[in-house]
């Protein structure tokens, strides 16, 4: 038992289990499938929008890989300024949330919703409200790797 | 007869809901209990610039329903007690402003439309005022921006998590008017420990079967006694759990027990578990409720408000999720 858990009574203990058990109701391997065909139809058309910039612009596929995501986050953003991208993600879950769709939905629709506080400190300001953490987090963990890269390659 | 027991209040005089004013929204328009609402809009906007003032405006049109109903000005309103789901209960204020009248602002999250009721017959019990307005409000992505994500973030909710009703409701109390108020109970702080925001109808539940528990044995009667025992708002996954915990504790005529959360959407409105929110009792228990009393289907019902006590920050920080719960028995008038 954790220590947290000391101070529950035994009663609250009971209906805690209870509660938990009925929770069970959540659908994972439903929502699982959702998201692995969601995200991935995303990564399709990822692709696919990858070969039309190669072939309208003669891109090779690396420089193509930044009008694709540029593109891919456009379509996001529209999908939430109209109200689709959120229906979305409680049908797909984890399939909208994780490809760099969900983090432009992230921040649209904070931008969105906190317009009418204005636009510092309601659009600019409430902008990262969701953002943040996955750039603060994203920053971070891309120091470190790339700190044990620079070591590696020193070292060698 | 004054104090019964611990935790009730028997009324004396005879005071009643005279008129109410119940307005909704869109999903609330597509359920089935659209019939018993006064006024539904199209519009989830309402014409305002914002969810916040959109909000208002609910509430205030329904104030204005009750008013016209009965016949009355905004000056003939000397109290309004309400509530709803914004920081500092901001949305009846500025409604309470408009209407020029004093003004108490009471919090029990979905439970606000009966604490409301019990402090409005209480303080007329008490003779300080003759006629008082009560009531609740909330605004399902104004509560959506406040307490969860922007409103056009897409985030998978859990399926017993619940809809924030748009809607108001509100009672215009009178001496003599009916259906009567019979007694109140206040509930005390029930904290099961849970701790998910998701799932308020399983915190607020304990809270629920210890209000009833407690206006039952005071009031020395068993659920039988009631036409209707509605809470609001528990949806189905907290319903279920209120029905087991009165069971468990020999309470088990529970057929009768309805919710507000449950009552107000239909299963296929993808509303997960049911309706909650400050207005969603209200809507429920002012719209529906009452007008079933006045048709004569229920003679004696017990309204049980229950709320989740918590804010964004107290989750947050790891703190669990307190309920509570307040009953109110209402009686057709010249039933006793």
């Amino acid at each position: 038992m954790k220590p947290k858990d000391a101070k529950a009574t035994a009663a609250q203990r009971a209906y805690r289990e209870r509660v938990v058990a009925a929770r069970r109701s959540v659908p994972l391997l439903g929502n699982g499938l959702r998201a692995f065909m969601a995200g991935g139809a995303l990564c399709v058309l990822g692709q696919l929008i990858q070969g039309i910039w190669v072939r309208i612009l003669g891109m090779d596929n690396e420089m193509a890989a930044n009008p694709t995501t540029a593109t891919m986050i456009g379509f996001s953003v529209l999908a939430t300024g109209l109200g689709i991208y959120d229906r979305f993600g409680q049908w797909a879950g984890a399939g909208s949330a994780v490809p760099v769709t969900g983090f432009a939905n992230s921040m649209a629709s904070a931008a969105i919703e906190h317009r009418a506080e204005g636009l510092v400190l309601g659009t600019a300001g409430q902008m990262f409200k969701l953002a943040g953490p996955i750039i603060a987090f994203g920053v971070t963990a891309a120091f470190f790797v790339a700190l044990v890269k620079t070591l590696w390659v020193m070292g060698s | 007869m004054g104090r019964a027991g611990h935790q009730t209040y028997v009324f004396e005089r005879p005071v009643g809901i005279r008129t109410t004013g119940v307005v909704g929204g869109v999903k609330e328009a597509e359920g089935p209990l659209a019939e018993y609402f006064d006024r539904l809009h199209d519009d989830m906007r309402l014409g305002q610039k914002t969810w916040e003032q959109a909000e208002r405006t609910l509430l205030k049109e329904a104030m204005d329903v009750a008013m016209r109903k009965a016949g009355l000005q905004k000056e003939d309103i000397p109290l309004y007690i309400g509530g709803d789901l914004m920081d500092q209960l901001t949305t009846s204020t500025f409604a309470a402003k408009s209407l020029g009248s004093m003004f108490l602002g009471v919090y029990s999250a979905c439970g606000t439309t009966v604490q409301g009721l019990a402090l409005a017959a209480m303080l007329m019990e008490a003779g300080m005022v003759d006629r008082v307005m009560t009531g609740a409000v909330s605004h399902t992505y104004a509560a959506e921006k406040l307490y969860r994500f922007p409103n056009e973030y897409g985030a998978q909710k859990p399926p017993y998590a619940q809809r924030t009703a748009t809607g108001a409701g509100v009672a215009l109390l009178e001496p003599g008017a009916g259906p009567g108020i019979e007694a109140a109970t206040i509930g005390r702080v029930v904290d099961p420990g849970l701790k998910d925001p998701f799932d308020m109808g399983s915190a607020e539940a304990p809270a629920a079967a210890s209000t009833i528990v407690a206006h039952l044995r005071d009031m020395d009667r068993t659920l039988e006694d009631y036409d209707l025992v509605v809470t609001g708002d528990l949806a189905r996954v907290g319903l279920a759990f209120a029905k087991q915990l009165l069971a468990g504790q020999g309470w088990v005529q529970t057929e009768r027990i309805e919710d507000c959360g449950v009552l107000l959407y239909r299963e296929d409105q993808g509303v997960f578990a049911g309706g909650s929110g400050a207005g969603c009792s209200a809507v429920v228990m002012y719209g529906y409720v009452v007008n079933q009393m006045r048709q004569g289907r229920y003679r004696r019902v017990l309204l049980c408000g229950t709320g989740a006590l918590h804010s964004p920050t107290s989750v947050k920080q790891g703190d669990s999720i307190p309920g509570i719960c307040h009953a109110v028995s209402l009686v057709s008038t010249g039933f006793s």
